[in-house]
């Protein structure tokens, strides 16, 4: 009898230390949250979506120039990551699954995926920019190309491997060859997943900030020369907050909303594409 | 496979024989105790089966084969013709080599890595081992049908269309239309699905789905039909609309199907093929296998003697 009274005041105990810490993190992350709905909305107007970056000292300014960046080189980075990530993914689950080359392919995968992305940013720097001469927003595409891979390795690997092999058997038995399969049976069949890994890797460049300081860095000015530095919300978000004009405070508070609202749609589109893309034949 | 030596029990058994084997080890008893010992496993010319293990004019012959899996037999000098038109069996305990041996015969193992064929197999007179063989194009000669219904996650009719698209087989979509239907009427199954074409072929049911893979088996026009257990999932109904299927096919196709149920061994073959720890042990005529077994080994697994 007694024993039980001890139990049931230790499960008291732990579920209400369990619950007191999920608390705590949700106030913060609902801290987080409501500070940036409140200011971002202050700095939102019309001005944020059709001028350019103001110069210091003057009143207004947009941030029509680092939208426009940011959207540039997250599609040209996530252009060059997914094939390459899609392919040896691919490669991974599909073609060598078992041979030294993949286990090897697939730690340096898994190292890269929890890399610094400011060691990624200075990789970039030494390999594009410094040959290249300048800064260039085709750096910062291929910077956020390199972040993005791993993460599409990743998860187009895991996809593939819930295929059911009975399916891909089921083909190759029919005289398939494997790249017939692949493409056939198997992508379909892990579609859903793998759209939903390219969604994730595109959320998680699309804020990233350290790669662009050394390679795409900045440009106060309109421009759409892939060879020049070239705006981006991240970089600007960082050089604005640190400023002490007001309006480029409130300027990079609109953008740090932009780039949360833009994850949160995308992550909304991710969950849709799920459950209408595939009824789910790889999760049978 | 549980290899579990046990006490013999010498009077059922059979004498110190018996004792001296199944201290080697490496015998499938069942727990029920009663004790049998193969008595003439290794004994003879090894690999030789009993009964009649060549036809005239054979759609396959093997000769010789064995399967490895890295170290592993899997399949011990099997010798055996597969005739036309007719269904043969392959019956045995888990783990006797059956699955393995259909498998040679459309060169799945060589999906496995580390497993090796060694002997010769012949499709028409033409070894499908020879180098310049390509598998692709001798699996398209041969459906197969597994254990698990695993149709494609696309439409009925795309699941059926699958081989002819990849073999480029028909010229027009008329043509196309055409040849599913007639797959899809083979098999059984036009009149339960001909208004859905175009849904999913897992809305289907275990016993449709099962019947959709053969369809889809057949769009490719193979001459050879294997079956790895194909009713294993399916429920008695079901397993009798499958096996009816079989009988028709049978008209047209040589069909090899390994089957755990001796019943359906009876039901659906016309010759019998016993497999036991990698080795044929014997093979004939399936009313004379079952009625009058020439090997001790085939009495007692049809008997229920152990397996």
């Amino acid at each position: 009898m007694k024993r039980r009274a001890v139990r049931k005041s230790v499960n008291v105990l732990a579920l209400g230390l369990s619950a007191l810490m999920t608390a705590i993190g949700l106030i913060f992350l609902g801290a987080i949250l409501w500070t940036l709905v409140k200011d971002g909305v202050a700095g939102m107007s019309a001005a944020v979506f059709t001028q350019n970056t103001p110069p210091p000292g003057t009143a207004s300014g947009g941030l029509l120039n680092a939208i426009y960046g940011s959207a540039i080189m997250t599609v040209l980075g996530i252009l060059i990551g997914a094939p390459i990530g899609i392919l040896a993914g691919t490669y991974l689950a599909e073609y060598g699954r078992k041979s030294a080359l993949s286990s090897v392919i697939r730690f340096i995968n898994d190292v890269l995926l929890s890399a610094p992305s400011i060691i990624i940013g200075l990789f970039v720097y030494e390999l594009v920019v410094v040959p290249m001469g300048n800064f260039s927003a085709i750096s910062g595409a291929i910077a956020l190309a390199i972040i993005a891979m791993p993460v599409i390795v990743r998860t187009t690997e895991d996809m593939l491997n819930l295929v059911p092999q009975g399916m891909k058997d089921a083909s190759t038995a029919m005289g398939a060859y494997p790249w017939r399969t692949i493409t056939s049976i198997a992508y379909p069949a892990a579609r859903s997943g793998m759209v939903t890994g390219l969604l994730l890797a595109v959320a998680r460049i699309s804020g990233e900030t350290a790669p662009l300081l050394f390679t795409a860095l900045n440009n106060q000015f309109w421009s759409t020369s892939l060879k020049a530095p070239m705006a981006n919300l991240p970089v600007v978000i960082f050089q604005f907050a640190l400023s002490p004009y007001a309006n480029w405070q409130q300027l990079a508070w609109a953008g740090a909303l932009l780039i949360t609202f833009a994850i949160l749609v995308l992550s909304i589109i991710a969950r849709v594409a799920v459950s209408r893309l595939g009824p789910g034949a790889a999760r049978k | 496979m549980i290899h579990e030596p046990r006490r013999a029990d010498s009077n059922v058994a059979g004498g110190s024989d018996a004792g001296r084997r199944l201290s080697e080890g490496g015998l499938n008893l069942k727990p029920s105790g009663r004790v049998h010992v193969p008595d003439s496993l290794d004994a003879g010319s090894p690999g030789r089966a009993v009964g009649e293990a060549s036809v005239a004019d054979p759609v396959f012959s093997c000769r010789d084969v064995s399967v490895f899996y890295g170290a592993k037999q899997a399949l011990k000098g099997v010798t055996i013709d597969v005739a036309r038109r007719q269904v043969l069996a392959a019956i045995g305990p888990s783990g006797c080599g059956k699955s393995t041996f259909l498998r040679c015969l459309n060169r799945m193992n060589d999906t496995i890595p580390g497993a090796r064929v060694t002997g010769t197999i012949t499709l028409d007179g033409r070894d499908i081992y020879s180098k310049r063989q390509d598998v692709a194009q001798l699996r398209a000669r041969i459906g197969m049908v597994f254990q698990k219904p695993n149709p494609f996650p696309k439409s009925i009719y795309d699941n059926v269309a699958y081989g002819p698209r990849i073999h480029k087989l028909t010229r027009s979509r008329t043509d196309l239309d055409e040849l599913v239907f007639t797959s899809l009427a083979r098999a059984g199954l036009w009149d339960e699905v001909k208004d859905r074409l175009g849904s999913l072929a897992i809305g289907l049911s275990g016993g449709q789905q099962q019947r959709l893979c053969i369809a889809r088996a057949l769009a490719v026009q193979p001459e050879v039909i294997l079956m790895d257990e194909p009713c294993s999932a399916l429920d008695p109904i079901a397993t009798a609309h499958v096996e009816d299927l079989i009988e028709q096919l049978r008209a047209s196709y040589a069909i090899v199907i390994v089957t755990h149920s001796m019943q359906q061994a009876a039901r659906v073959s016309q010759r019998t093929a016993y497999f036991y720890m990698g080795q044929l042990i014997e093979v004939g005529d399936t009313d004379r296998v079952f009625t009058n077994p020439q090997h001790r080994l085939t009495e007692d697994y049809i008997t229920g003697r152990f397996g």
